[in-house]
């Protein structure tokens, strides 16, 4: 096994505009299974950030336990990052935002880390629509002990060892978008073409936002008998429009039919191009949304694409009304502003 | 997933490529880039991973197959090879293929049991080969070891042709020339020496069953025309012509200020070997830019090494002779006023290009010539318009190099072993194509997938001052074993080919993202210009081919840009399904009696 990559890389890859290649995007050499969808997660990750542009020492990856939890590793080397205990990323990814509120959080954690110990957390940062970015690589098992179930497993969907699930599965989309999500997709780990766009989308979104990416674990859960395996989803796949995602500032060079594309403007100007196939729907209704993702349950189908979008929410910092500087750039006038200020507050108090 | 991204209906103007055909020994032969380059086509990577090995016998004996002089070659080759390397591509400085060959020259041990036995009861065809240069020599080591009878005749004292009396020993030490020389006279070749042809119509009286004429391109240019050509004449001479006087000792020594007049590599091996011969002051003088002139960079390099400045942009005049004495010459600068520059010196070379000669070839035999230096021959079977006489090396298409010429020898000895058997000339033989799995263990290579980030290894040389006392002394020292096995270990082993089985994939993408330098893509068919354009980095040096798959499950194919692959094993490595595998292919051209 050879456990160092080549230095070399294509000698035209092109500078973005900050003046970084995708190389400067790249982390460690992957440790996970040959094949593994979580690998395929992580390089859209970095195309993602390479294409946006974000600058790494801006962008701060935070995970839980699990092979998809330690991919953090393998993408934007350059950045920051903190790898939490099993189910509890969220509650670390809220302290970091709570003490900077201006660093672009990327969450990453797996369905067991999510969906089973990690559910009270996870439904508690989507009530609170902490800005940041929470993708799920959702391979229906826990891959790093082995491949046992997980609670995204579908019912009668078989892993490796053999046996159908008994339980019913739980859709974090489904749950997001109940609990107050304001950007809530579904993409699978073997459409970048999709996924990319995707993740652009949500890394320019403020405020909570889950990226559901369906990642086929090789190992244990790529059976024909598996609602996660390869296979199973491009042939059960239905994305709700093809999308494009374009940056601030940036030119739109394709020419949009009318009618047929939904035009979605973010807060930060960029736009979300998406061409509607038949049948499509308003993203922008949550109980349309809601209703939908149920009909293509009962059709086992799965639904990709953007499935919830609705802009301007509050996020957490503008609901408990926090600090808008960074703490660690508050000075000792803002921290102790003196005798005179105390008096006043007190004065509130009588 | 988004199905209509792939569910894709072609304009019609658009056709798909087809999946490409792996079974055709040259698709991965281009694959390997300086094997596909060297006229002879050498397997490249085959030998440099012997050297990593510390076989240097084996890899010597690789080169001896193939290009005949490894230890010669690794000297003085023109090196084809170096600019294709692909991993000047990717890296600042190519892979040091030729100064590689001369490692296996250098520490390989006694070779000669493993040359060809040599029949001793012969086949009955009778060869006569007409000049002694490495044109012929490849047609002896060719066909002595099929029971050929062979003649070889030379005007010069020994064999060797220009390696002989134009490449200078401070380049080509005569000992490694003379050893390699023997592997085939050795072989029980019989020689002529001192015996220049002078008429082929009596020559052909001879009954020989196939005359083979590699007599090079021996004449030098003149400038005759120049004024004060004639006056001056005993301080002007003609650079090949002054070389050979030099390598035989008939000439030793030379003025004080020197000019050579050409840009040529020629121009280098006069300018250099006057520095030797005490000239104190040469300089090179050339018509155009500098950036323009012929002459190898490295041989370029070594000239300014020793301190002989080019001046450039400069166009002969005149000779200007004073008192009957060659004083300096006038030129006129490109781009200058309309005064004549004047320049300086007590004698001058002129290097300014060589040609064939067949003064000796009559009119009246049937063999067309299409001017008095171009034979007629057929491009591929090297025969003239009659029948048994075959061309090669610098006689066949004009001034070329060594390399050039042992691969119109093999050519030509095809031919001859061909004619000789009442067989058609067109129906040649093919290259033989070995392919064999690399897998060892579930992510284990046979060969060493690793590629280093070491930067080309420096050739040690002697000391200027030290080299310019003594024409024989040669200047490169060569790489030492270890620097050899380090600069080896930068080849990229390109003939270890990615083999791609488009029914075992899934499609999963670890392949793309794994490969360093984004060669695989997997996207909709188009024609080979839209798929270019469309690849994620897309593909514009056209010269490299693409890999294109059959259809895949999704009506995606796979397309790779063999360009910049690093043959590192990593998409291999990283494929769950095994659709990928690595293979080596090793591509050895046909031979003659094959
Ligand atoms: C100064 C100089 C430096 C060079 N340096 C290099 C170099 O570094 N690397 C490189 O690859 N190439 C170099 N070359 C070119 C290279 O030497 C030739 O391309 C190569 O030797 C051609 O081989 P050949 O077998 O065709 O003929 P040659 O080597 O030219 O041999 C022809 C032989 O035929 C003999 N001959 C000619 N006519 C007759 C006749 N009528 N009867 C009998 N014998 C005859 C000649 O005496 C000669 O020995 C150099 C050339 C020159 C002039
Ligand atoms: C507190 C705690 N409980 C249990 C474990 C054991 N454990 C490690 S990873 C894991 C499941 C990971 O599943 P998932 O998050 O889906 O990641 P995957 O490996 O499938 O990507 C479990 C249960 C643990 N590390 N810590
Ligand atoms: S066990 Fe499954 S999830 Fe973990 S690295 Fe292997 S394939 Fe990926
Ligand atoms: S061998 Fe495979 S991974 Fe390595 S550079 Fe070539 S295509 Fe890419
Ligand atoms: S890694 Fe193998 S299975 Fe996966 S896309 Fe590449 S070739 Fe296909
Ligand atoms: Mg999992």
């Amino acid at each position: 096994m050879t456990f160092t990559r080549p230095k070399f890389r294509h000698p035209d890859l092109p500078p973005n505009a900050l003046g970084y290649t995708r190389r400067d995007y790249e982390g460690a050499l992957s440790t996970l299974c040959a094949g593994c969808g979580h690998d395929s997660i992580s390089n859209a990750i970095i195309q993602a950030c390479y294409e946006l542009p974000l600058e790494p020492h801006r962008v701060v990856k935070m995970s839980g336990i699990g092979c998809s939890s330690k991919t953090p590793a393998y993408f934007l080397g350059r950045s920051h990052g903190f790898n939490s205990v099993h189910g509890r990323m969220p509650a670390i990814a809220t302290g970091a935002n709570m003490a900077n509120r201006d660093l672009l959080y990327l969450g990453v954690s797996g369905d067991g880390d999510t969906a089973s110990i990690g559910l009270g957390q996870f439904t508690h940062v989507v009530r609170r629509n902490l800005n940041m970015v929470y993708i799920v690589m959702n391979n229906g098992c826990y891959g790093l002990t082995k491949g046992q179930d997980s609670a995204t497993a579908d019912r009668g969907s078989t892993s490796k060892k053999g046996a159908p699930n008994l339980f019913e599965s739980i859709d974090l989309c489904e749950l997001a978008i109940q609990l107050g999500a304001g950007f809530v997709a579904r993409g699978f780990s073997g459409d970048k073409i999709q996924l990319v766009p995707l993740l652009k989308a949500a890394m320019s979104h403020k405020g909570f936002s889950l990226v559901d990416v369906i990642s086929p674990c090789v190992t244990f859960n790529n059976t024909n008998a598996s609602t996660k395996s390869y296979q199973y989803v491009r042939d059960h796949a239905e994305a709700t429009g093809t999308l494009d995602f374009i940056p601030l500032r940036q030119e739109i060079t394709t020419e949009y039919q009318e009618g047929s594309t939904q035009e979605v403007p973010l807060h930060d100007g960029s736009v979300i191009y998406l061409y509607k196939g038949e049948g499509a729907r308003d993203i922008t209704n949550r109980r349309a949304a809601m209703d939908s993702l149920e009909s293509h349950r009962v059709e086992s189908r799965i639904m990709t694409g953007i499935l919830y979008f609705q802009e301007g929410i509050e996020d957490t910092h503008e609901m408990i009304k926090t600090s808008q500087q960074p703490l660690n750039a508050l000075q000792q006038e803002d921290l102790c502003p003196g005798n005179a200020a105390l008096q006043q507050l007190m004065e509130g108090y009588r | 997933m988004s199905q209509q991204a792939y569910l894709f209906i072609y304009p019609c103007e658009i056709t798909p490529l087809k999946p490409t055909d792996i079974q055709d020994p040259e698709y991965f032969h281009k694959v390997i880039d300086c094997q596909y380059a060297c006229p002879a086509h050498t397997p490249v990577p085959e030998y440099i991973r012997l050297i990593a090995d510390g076989r240097y016998a084996d890899a010597y004996m690789i080169n001896w197959h193939s290009n005949v002089f490894p230890g010669v070659l690794g000297r003085i080759c023109d090196r084809p090879c170096e600019p294709a390397c692909r991993r000047g591509r990717v890296d600042k400085d190519p892979v040091a293929i030729c100064r590689l060959k001369r490692v296996t020259a250098d520490f390989k041990d006694d070779i000669r049991a493993r040359l060809p036995k040599i029949p001793s009861d012969k086949n009955g065809k009778k060869i006569a080969l007409i000049g002694g240069g490495p044109a012929s020599l490849t047609v002896a080591h060719d066909l002595m070891p099929l029971g050929y009878q062979i003649d070889l005749y030379d005007e010069q004292a020994a064999a060797g042709g220009f390696m002989r009396s134009q490449v200078p020993s401070f380049r080509l030490p005569l000992e490694v020339l003379d050893e390699e020389i023997s592997y085939i006279l050795d072989m029980g070749v019989t020689t002529t020496f001192n015996c220049r042809i002078t008429s082929l119509k009596e020559f052909l009286q001879k009954g020989y069953d196939a005359v083979f004429i590699g007599t090079g391109a021996p004449r030098g240019r003149d400038m005759p025309n120049l004024p004060g050509r004639r006056e001056g004449g005993a301080s002007i001479h003609v650079g090949i012509e002054w070389l050979a006087a030099v390598s035989y000792g008939h000439i030793e020594e030379i003025g004080t200020t020197t000019l050579v007049i050409g840009g040529g590599n020629t121009a280098m091996d006069c300018c250099r070997m006057a520095r030797r011969l005490g000239g104190k002051d040469v300089r090179v003088v050339v018509r155009g830019p500098r950036s323009k002139m012929n002459a190898s960079p490295w041989e370029i390099e070594d000239a300014l090494r020793e301190k002989i400045p080019i001046m450039e942009n400069l166009t002969p005049l005149e000779f200007v002779v004073k008192d009957g004495r060659l004083i300096g010459m006038h030129f006129e600068k490109a781009g200058g006023g309309k005064e004549p520059v004047f320049v300086a010196c007590d004698e001058v070379l002129l290097a300014v290009g060589q040609q064939n000669a067949f003064t000796w070839i009559e009119k009246d035999l049937g063999l067309k010539l299409k001017n008095r230096w171009v034979p007629v021959i057929d491009e591929v079977t090297l025969q003239s318009t009659l029948p048994q006489v075959f061309f090669g090396g610098d006689a066949a298409f004009g001034p070329r190099n060594v390399i050039t010429a042992v691969a119109l020898g093999h050519r030509a000895a095809i031919s001859i072993d061909l004619f000789c058997r009442g067989k058609d000339l067109k129906d040649r033989p093919g290259p033989s194509v070995t392919l064999s799995s690399q897998k060892m263990g579930v992510h284990d290579w046979i060969y060493d997938s690793r590629v280093t980030d070491e930067a080309r290894q420096h050739v040690p040389t002697v000391e200027t001052v030290k080299s310019i006392e003594d024409r024989m002394l040669e200047v490169e020292l060569g790489f030492n074993k270890k620097s050899g096995k380090t600069e080896a270990e930068r080849c990229l082993n390109c003939d270890v080919q990615t083999v791609f089985n488009f029914k075992e994939c899934i499609e999963c993408d670890a392949c793309v993202d794994i490969c360093p330098t984004s060669c695989i893509n997997f996207l909709v068919n188009g024609d080979e210009e839209d798929l270019r354009a469309r690849l994620s980095m897309p593909a514009k040096n056209t010269s490299q081919a693409l890999y294109v798959s059959d259809i895949l499950k999704t009506g995606r194919v796979m397309v790779k840009d063999e360009n910049v692959c690093l043959h590192c094993g990593l998409c291999a490595e990283r494929c769950p399904t095994a659709a990928w595998e690595m293979v080596k292919c090793f591509y050895a051209c046909a031979k003659a009696g094959q």
